[in-house]
């Protein structure tokens, strides 16, 4: 009888932990919905400008957060574009060509990349433009360009772990198949595993989507501001949706204001549980249509 | 004989390796590049342990180091027991739907900005600390850790449940054979099988807690001293590394921030290393 109790309290515990850990994430994420539902309207992207207007570049947005969100677009675009590449590729070298050897050099320095703290990759594009600038021209300051190549930096690693991760997880049979055909490597790659690991490939790579929108430590010492306006130059400042709401937290003015970061707080959050649950679907759609296929 | 293209390939494939791993090595070099000045002839360990008070020209870091020490280990702590308590349902079993969502749950929670922790963090968590304390403004040790317990949970759990679901399917049966109930499976035979799963864990969401810098800047008061209770505000290295506004970057205080810098990037590959080693006993058994 001892041990049936014993389970019981176990059994108590272990959903105690779970319906804590849940209830808080829900309250969280409940008080946000309750105090940001009411900010979501054309007003929080556009402000007091004529949204066709603002659209079009025809009038500034001063108080809405559609500079902030085009931002947020241009530093997403950029970094992943920077990153993407040169994280598939390099997954690919890991999964298909590297010797052990080297691989184990190699994958050791990415690790160690993906666990660098964010701050301190922002404080390396910091360091990157203090070095350009005396070395280079003095025309060189912290920019929307320097902060997409501090956050392809972050990202990066995620891209070729998923990359890899995917060609690894496929069947060693299907492996094999290609080459016991008389398939090149480079062929066996291309026309085989690539295919294969390409739902895991895509998935990972929008997960580094939304990591990249989401990001807050790299950005604020590479060259986000406040207030900017629409990013017009790489070379120029910029705003970005999560320094908004990091900025309004500490200095919100009047109520207006802290709603519109709450609107804002909130739209982030769907963004970025909408990527997830995208990357998530895609993962799941595609394999199972390799799944009924073969 | 390789073709042409077969070799350039190759050769693609590798440069995009070898330059990502550099980037590594690059930000460790950048990083003592410009702290250099302080790091030389020995001030490293005055550094280390002095106070920071730019107005008395002193720029030690040791506040934030402590800082850092108080909250990172007291997120883990809150996060500990509930990551096993939430990872043996997702692992053990239990009534499959309900687990199902658990787990889906906190799949989810990884996707959550760490800035909106610590935007709702600040309206909502902080008036409830402040009220607890009695004192302050509510932005202290006890806010961040707390949120940071949040963030780190996740990661505990999926890497945990991963380690209990790959004790070996034989020792469950046979345990299930022998009659034993949930609690005592769980003791004698999956915790002491997944234990190096577990400690992985660990070490992983301790690497998180350190590095995470957007909830100890929004919620623990950044004060730049050395806290005396869970109620005192603190400065991690994270936050004091996004805190600098120096304009003149050749200024001690500038380059102090870059021994932040360099204490984050040991501490993280360490935790990598160890890592590796946890993992490499687990691939051996």
């Amino acid at each position: 009888m001892n041990g049936r109790a014993g389970e019981r309290v176990f059994q108590f515990l272990c959903w105690l932990s779970a319906a804590a850990l849940i209830g808080a994430v829900l309250m969280i994420l409940g008080y946000l919905v309750l105090k940001g539902a009411g900010s979501l309207t054309p007003e929080l992207l556009f402000g007091d400008t004529d949204p066709l207007k603002a659209l079009t570049g025809r009038a500034q947005v001063f108080d809405g957060i559609l500079p902030a969100m085009a931002g947020t677009v241009a530093l997403v675009v950029l970094s992943v574009g920077f990153a993407l590449p040169v994280g598939i590729a390099a997954g690919i070298y890991f999964a298909v060509y590297a010797p052990p050897r080297v691989k184990g050099v190699l994958a050791l320095l990415v690790d160690i990349l993906a666990s660098v703290p964010s701050i301190v990759i922002g404080l390396f594009g910091l360091a990157l433009v203090i070095f350009l600038h005396k070395h280079l021209s003095p025309a060189i300051q912290p920019s929307l360009l320097i902060s997409s190549i501090a956050l392809a930096c972050l990202v990066l690693p995620y891209i070729i772990r998923t990359t890899e991760v995917s060609i690894d997880s496929i069947e060693p049979e299907l492996k094999l198949a290609g080459q016991a055909f008389g398939a090149s490597k480079l062929q066996n790659t291309f026309y085989i595993l690539i295919p294969r690991a390409l739902s895991g490939i895509i998935s990972g790579s929008i997960l580094a989507i939304g990591r990249a929108a989401e990001d807050t430590a790299v950005i604020m010492l590479t060259g986000v501001v406040a207030s900017v306006g629409m990013p017009g130059a790489l070379t120029g400042k910029y705003e970005a949706v999560p320094f908004f709401i990091y900025y309004i937290s500490a200095q919100y003015a009047n109520q207006r204001e802290l709603a519109q970061g709450y609107g804002a707080a909130l739209v982030l959050l769907m963004i970025c549980l909408g990527l997830f649950g995208l990357a998530f679907l895609i993962k799941r759609r595609l394999e199972s249509r390799f799944f009924y296929r073969g | 004989m390789q073709p042409r293209s077969e070799q350039a390939a190759e050769r693609i494939l590798l440069v995009c390796a070898v330059l990502s791993s550099l980037i590594t090595a690059a930000i460790l070099v950048f990083m003592l590049i410009m702290g250099l000045p302080l790091l030389a002839g020995g001030r490293i360990f005055t550094l280390a342990i002095s106070a920071w008070e730019p107005g008395r020209e002193l720029f030690g870091i040791y506040p934030m180091l402590l800082g850092t020490l108080a909250v990172a280990p007291l997120a883990l702590i809150i996060a500990l027991p509930v990551s096993l308590g939430t990872a043996a349902l997702i692992g053990v079993a239990q009534p499959r739907g309900a687990v199902l969502f658990v787990r889906r749950f906190v799949q989810l929670m990884t996707g959550i900005p760490t800035v909106v922790y610590g935007f709702v963090g600040v309206f909502l968590l902080v008036p409830l600390i402040r009220g607890m304390a009695g004192r302050g403004t509510g932005m202290c040790v006890l806010t961040a850790a707390l949120l940071l317990a949040l963030l780190v949970a996740p990661t505990m759990i999926l890497f945990f449940g991963e380690a209990f679901q790959s004790v070996p399917r034989a020792y469950l049966l046979a345990v299930d054979a022998i009659g034993a109930d949930r609690w005592q499976k769980f003791c004698h035979v999956i915790l002491p099988n997944a234990w190096r799963g577990v400690l992985g864990g660990i070490v992983m969401a301790t690497g998180r807690a350190f590095g995470d810098t957007m909830i100890a800047l929004m919620v623990a008061g950044n004060a730049a001293r050395v806290p005396q209770s869970v109620y005192d505000p603190v400065r991690t290295l994270t936050s004091h590394i996004a805190l600098i506004k120096a304009a003149d970057y050749n200024s001690l205080e500038f380059k102090s921030i870059f021994a932040c810098g360099l204490a984050l990037y040991l501490v993280a590959s360490v935790l990598v290393v160890l890592i590796r080693r946890i993992g490499r006993h687990e691939a051996a058994r």
